[in-house]
C-alpha cells in the first residue's frame, strides 16, 4: 500500500539514506530498528513529508507522489509521533490537538471552545487519557504527553478517508511499563484503521509488536525480518555488526564503594508537593539508583541536588560542605554534572557545534583571562566523539542535527569530560542502541574506578538492579525501602516492583 | 555543500544576505556606472562606519535573544559628553583632549550597564527597559545642551574624516579595527560563547552552571561601548554633537542586523553579518541617490527590504523545528 524505493538522501557530510526499499501493507506493524545515527528518524521524515528524497520514489496505492511538507503527507493519511516532544507547552492540549486545523471549530469568525473541548474529550478517548482538555500542556507528565501526541495524530482518523500510515518514532522510551502496554494495546486495535511503523531501541518491544523488521545500518536496510524469524541476538548482530556481551551491564567490574567519603548527603529534605523527608547519602565510587513510578519524585530529588529546587526543609551537603544558596552554578562548582531526560530543553544547544556544546559547562577550564583556546576543546570534542563513538562529521558539526542517540551521548561527554565527580543521571541511556549502552555502563563502571559518585534514574528496573550498589525505592515522594546490591546478591525484580505500587 | 559537492538550500540560506550585496552593486553600477568608483566606496563606508559600530553593538544583544533599544539616546548623550569633555581637556587632541576617548568608551559601558542590570534585576523586558534608558538618555542629553549644539574644532581629531589611507578616511579603519575586536569577542572569548549558549538555550545555559544574568548585563555593557565608539565616529564626521546625534540610528542598525541575518530570537548569526547587512543598507541607500531616486520611494525600498529579510529568516527557523 505504501512504498519506498530506492530513497536516497543525503546532508552535508553524511549519506543519511542509501538506495532504502521499504513497504508497509494495510493494518500492518513494522518495526524499524538500528543503531543511533543508523537514520531511522530521517526515513521517518522522508515518509511523513518533512524532508525531501535526493533520489528514488515513494510510491502509494500504485501512484508515485511527492510531500512537498507534513501537511501534505497528512492529508493522504500519513501521521507523526514525535521521538522529542513536540507539543506546544503553553498551549491546551485541544488546542495542540487540533493545531492547524481550527477552522473546523470557527463560527462567525470565532473558535467554539465548547465543540472543540468536546471533540478533544474525543481524540483523548482514544487513548484513554481522562484530563481536562483545557489543562495547559505543560501540566502533563512526559507518558501523558505523548498519549497527547498520540491522540492528536489519530485525528486524522475522521479527517482522512481509506488508510492511515501511523509513524511512531521511540514512543516509548518515556513511558513507564503500564503505560507501554496500554499503547501496544492501542496500536493493537487501532490496526483495522491504520498500519503503523514503530522505532524503537528496546528490543523486546520491537519483537513483541511488530509483524516485520527492517534493520538498518548506517543509511541502508541491511535486513527484514518476518515475525518469529531471528532472535533478538541475531538481530542485534546485524545491528551493530558484532556480538553484543552478555555480561551486559558489567556486573564483574563492580567493586566496592568508599563508605568513608560521604559525596552527597540529604537529611531530611521536602519539596511541598514533590518529595517528603528525603534521606540519603552517596559515597565515592557508588552507584545509588533510584527506583519509583513516574512522577514518584526521583526527578525532584535530582533536581534538588543540582540546586534547580530549594527545598523547603532539610540540609543538603556536598562533600561535607551545607549548601545555602542553591543554583546550579554552585552545584557545577563543586563538581555535580547533571544529564537530564529533557534532552530538547536541557540537554544540548541546537545551533551550536558538538564541540561547544561539550565544553559549555566547563569553559573556564579552557580559557585564560576569558579567552577560549579552541585547538584545546576540539582535541577534547575529537577525543570523546571517538570514545563513544558518536556519529558526527565532525567536532564542528551542529549538534541539532545529530541524530537523538548522539545528542545523548554529547550530553554524557560534556559532564564526563569535565571532570565532574558527583553525577546525576537521568536515563542516561534513553534512545541509545545496544553498542552505545554498553559503552556507557562501561564509562559508568569507570567512573566508579576513578571515584565517582552517581545518582542513576535508569531506564528499566533490570538495568537498575544491574548497575547499581544501593537501590532506594520511592513512591509519592517517600523513601520506601533501601536494598544493598552486591553482585550475586541483587534484589529481584519482584522485590522492587512490591515496595513501588 | 553536501557530500556531491552542491550547493544546499542551506548554503544558498547562509550566504544569501552576501550575494545580495554582491548583486545590489552589480545593478546599482550597471544603471550607474559612477557607482563602482573608489570615491563613491568611500562615501559609502563612511557613511556606514558610525551605524556599523551600532549594528555590532546590538548584534550581542540580539544574538542573546534579547533586544536592545538604546542606541539612539546613548548615543546622543555619549556624543555630546565627549565633546563637552574634549573641549574641557583642552580642545585639541594633543593638548588633552584624548582623554575624553577612553573616558566615554567608560561612559558607554556604564550606561549599557546599568541598562543591562534593569532589565536583569528588575525583571522588565529587554525592549522596554532598553527603550526607557534610551528615552532617559536623550532627555539627560537635552538637559545638558539645553537644546544646543557642541562643537569641536580640532585638525587632528577631525583627520579622522580628512585624512585618507589608499582613498578611504582613518575612521573607515577604526570601525574595522573594531569590527575586528568584535569578531574576536564573538569567537573567542567565552563571553561570545556564553552569548550563544544564552540565545539559543537560556534553560540549557541556566543548566549548564552558566551565570545568565551576568552575561545579559555584560552583553549590554559591550554594546553600550560599541555606542559610544559609533558617537565618536560620527562626531568625527560632523564635527558636532546635539541632542538628535542618534536619531535614525535605531531603524537603520536593526535593519541592517536583520537583513545581514542575524536571526531576532537568538543564537543565529554573528558580527559579520551585521557587516554585510550594514553594508547593503548602506549600498542601497547610496545606490538610490546615485541613480537618482525620490526620497519617498528610498524609505519605502528600505522598508520592504525588512520584510523580505524577516520571511527569509523566519523560513530558516521553520526548517529547524519540522524535526
Ligand atoms: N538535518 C540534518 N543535517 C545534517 N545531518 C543530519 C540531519 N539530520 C540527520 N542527520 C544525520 O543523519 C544521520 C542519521 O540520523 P537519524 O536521526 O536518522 O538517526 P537515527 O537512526 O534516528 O538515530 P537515533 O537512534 O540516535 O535516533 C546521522 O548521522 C545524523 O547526524
Ligand atoms: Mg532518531
Amino acid at each position: 500500500m505504501y512504498q519506498l524505493a530506492k530513497v536516497d538522501k543525503k546532508f552535508p557530510g553524511v549519506h543519511a539514506l542509501k538506495a532504502v526499499d521499504f513497504q508497509i501493507g494495510r493494518g500492518e506493524i513494522v518495526g524499524l530498528v538500528g543503531e543511533n545515527g543508523a537514520g531511522k528518524s530521517t526515513l521517518m521524515k522522508v515518509i511523513y513529508g518533512a524532508y525531501q528524497p535526493d533520489g528514488g520514489q515513494i510510491i502509494m496505492d500504485g501512484k508515485t507522489v511527492r510531500f512537498a511538507n507534513p501537511r501534505a503527507a497528512m492529508e493522504q493519511g500519513i501521521g507523526m509521533v514525535f521521538q522529542e516532544q513536540s507539543l506546544i507547552a503553553n498551549l491546551t492540549v485541544m488546542e495542540n490537538i487540533f493545531l492547524g486545523y481550527e477552522q473546523q471549530f470557527v463560527r462567525f469568525g470565532v473558535i467554539n471552545w465548547k465543540a472543540m473541548a468536546t471533540a478533544a474529550s474525543a481524540q483523548l478517548a482514544k487513548v484513554r487519557l481522562t484530563i481536562d482538555p483545557a489543562t495547559v500542556t505543560s501540566a502533563l507528565s512526559f507518558a501523558q504527553r505523548q498519549l497527547v501526541e498520540l491522540a492528536k495524530v489519530l485525528t486524522l482518523e475522521e479527517r482522512v478517508q481509506g488508510n492511515l500510515v501511523i509513524l511512531l518514532d521511540e514512543p516509548t522510551s518515556v513511558l513507564a511499563e503500564d503505560e507501554v502496554k496500554l499503547l501496544f494495546k492501542l496500536v493493537r486495535e487501532l490496526t483495522t484503521r491504520a498500519s503503523f511503523i514503530f522505532v524503537s531501541h528496546r528490543m523486546d518491544e520491537v519483537m513483541e509488536l511488530s509483524d516485520r523488521i527492517y534493520v538498518m545500518k548506517d543509511g541502508a536496510v541491511v535486513d527484514v525480518v518476518n515475525r518469529g524469524e531471528k532472535t533478538v541476538e541475531q538481530i542485534q548482530h546485524k545491528m551493530v555488526g558484532r556480538n553484543v556481551d552478555k555480561e551486559y551491564y558489567r556486573e564483574h567490574r563492580q567493586k566496592p564503594f568508599d563508605a568513608t567519603k560521604e559525596l552527597v548527603k540529604l537529611e531530611g529534605v521536602s519539596l511541598p508537593g514533590r518529595i517528603n523527608d528525603i534521606s540519603l547519602t552517596l559515597h565515592a565510587g557508588e552507584v545509588l539508583c533510584l527506583v519509583g513510578t513516574e512522577g514518584s519524585g526521583r526527578e525532584a530529588i535530582l533536581r534538588t541536588i543540582y540546586g534547580m529546587r530549594t527545598p523547603l526543609r532539610g540540609k543538603v551537603s556536598l562533600k561535607g560542605q551545607e549548601i545555602s544558596r542553591f543554583s546550579p552554578r554552585n552545584a557545577v562548582e563543586r563538581g555535580v554534572g547533571y544529564v537530564p531526560r529533557e534532552r530538547k530543553v536541557e540537554g544540548i544547544v541546537a545551533g551550536m557545534t558538538v564541540y561547544e556544546n561539550m565544553t559549555l559547562s566547563q569553559m573556564g577550564r579552557h580559557s585564560s583571562a576569558g579567552i577560549l583556546r579552541i585547538a584545546g576543546e576540539r582535541a577534547l570534542a575529537r577525543d570523546w566523539i571517538s570514545k563513544l563513538s558518536i556519529k558526527a562529521s565532525s567536532e564542528l558539526a551542529d549538534c541539532g542535527n545529530l541524530s537523538g542517540g548522539n545528542q545523548q551521548k554529547v550530553v554524557l561527554a560534556k559532564w564526563r569530560s569535565g571532570g565532574s565527580d558527583i553525577m546525576l543521571l537521568d536515563h542516561p541511556t534513553r534512545g541509545l542502541d545496544i553498542g552505545a549502552k554498553e559503552d556507557v555502563y562501561d564509562m559508568i563502571r569507570d567512573m566508579s574506578d576513578a571515584g565517582v559518585g552517581i545518582v542513576l534514574v535508569a531506564d528499566t528496573l533490570e538495568e537498575a538492579i544491574g548497575l547499581s550498589h544501593s537501590i532506594i525505592v520511592v513512591k509519592d515522594g517517600a523513601i520506601q525501602k533501601r536494598f544493598a546490591c552486591e553482585p550475586g546478591a541483587k534484589p529481584s525484580l519482584f522485590d522492587l516492583l512490591h515496595y513501588m505500587i | 555543500m553536501d557530500l556531491t559537492g552542491r550547493f544546499t538550500r542551506e548554503d544558498a540560506i547562509r550566504w544569501a544576505p552576501l550575494m545580495v550585496l554582491i548583486a545590489l552593486v552589480i545593478l546599482f553600477t550597471a544603471i550607474n556606472p559612477q557607482f563602482l568608483s573608489l570615491r563613491n566606496f568611500a562615501r559609502i563606508t563612511v557613511a556606514a562606519a558610525p551605524a556599523l559600530m551600532v549594528a555590532v553593538g546590538v548584534t550581542f544583544i540580539i544574538l542573546m535573544g534579547s533586544i536592545d533599544l538604546s542606541m539612539e539616546g546613548v548615543l546622543s548623550f555619549t556624543a555630546v559628553l565627549f565633546c563637552y569633555a574634549f573641549v574641557k581637556f583642552g580642545g585639541t587632541l594633543a593638548a588633552g583632549g584624548w582623554i575624553a576617548l577612553p573616558l566615554i568608551l567608560l561612559v558607554g559601558a556604564v550606561v549599557g550597564m546599568i541598562n543591562g542590570l534593569i532589565h536583569v534585576k528588575l525583571r522588565i523586558p529587554s525592549f522596554m527597559a532598553s527603550l526607557a534608558m534610551g528615552f532617559v538618555a536623550t532627555g539627560a542629553t537635552v538637559l545638558l545642551t539645553g537644546g544646543g549644539i557642541v562643537k569641536i574644532d580640532d585638525d587632528v581629531f577631525r583627520g579622522l574624516l580628512t585624512y585618507r589611507l589608499l582613498g578611504f578616511p582613518l575612521m573607515v579603519y577604526v570601525a574595522g579595527i573594531f569590527v575586528l575586536i568584535a569578531w574576536f569577542i564573538q569567537t573567542r572569548t567565552t563571553l561570545g560563547r556564553n552569548f550563544y549558549a544564552v540565545g539559543g538555550g537560556e534553560e540549557l545555559a541556566h543548566a549548564s552552571g552558566l551565570n545568565v544574568k551576568r552575561v545579559r548585563v555584560a552583553g549590554f555593557t559591550l554594546a553600550g561601548v560599541f555606542y559610544a565608539v559609533a558617537a565618536i565616529l560620527q562626531v568625527a564626521k560632523l564635527g558636532q554633537a546635539e541632542s538628535v546625534t542618534g536619531a535614525n540610528f535605531m531603524f537603520i542598525s536593526i535593519t541592517s542586523v536583520v537583513v545581514g541575518g542575524v536571526a531576532l530570537w537568538g543564537g543565529v548569526g554573528g558580527v559579520w553579518n551585521a557587516l554585510v547587512g550594514v553594508l547593503i543598507v548602506n549600498v542601497i541607500n547610496n545606490g538610490m541617490v546615485v541613480i537618482g531616486l525620490p526620497d519617498y520611494v528610498q524609505d519605502g525600498m528600505l522598508g520592504l527590504l525588512v520584510i523580505i529579510a524577516v520571511v527569509l529568516s523566519t523560513d530558516r527557523r521553520a526548517v529547524t523545528v519540522v524535526k
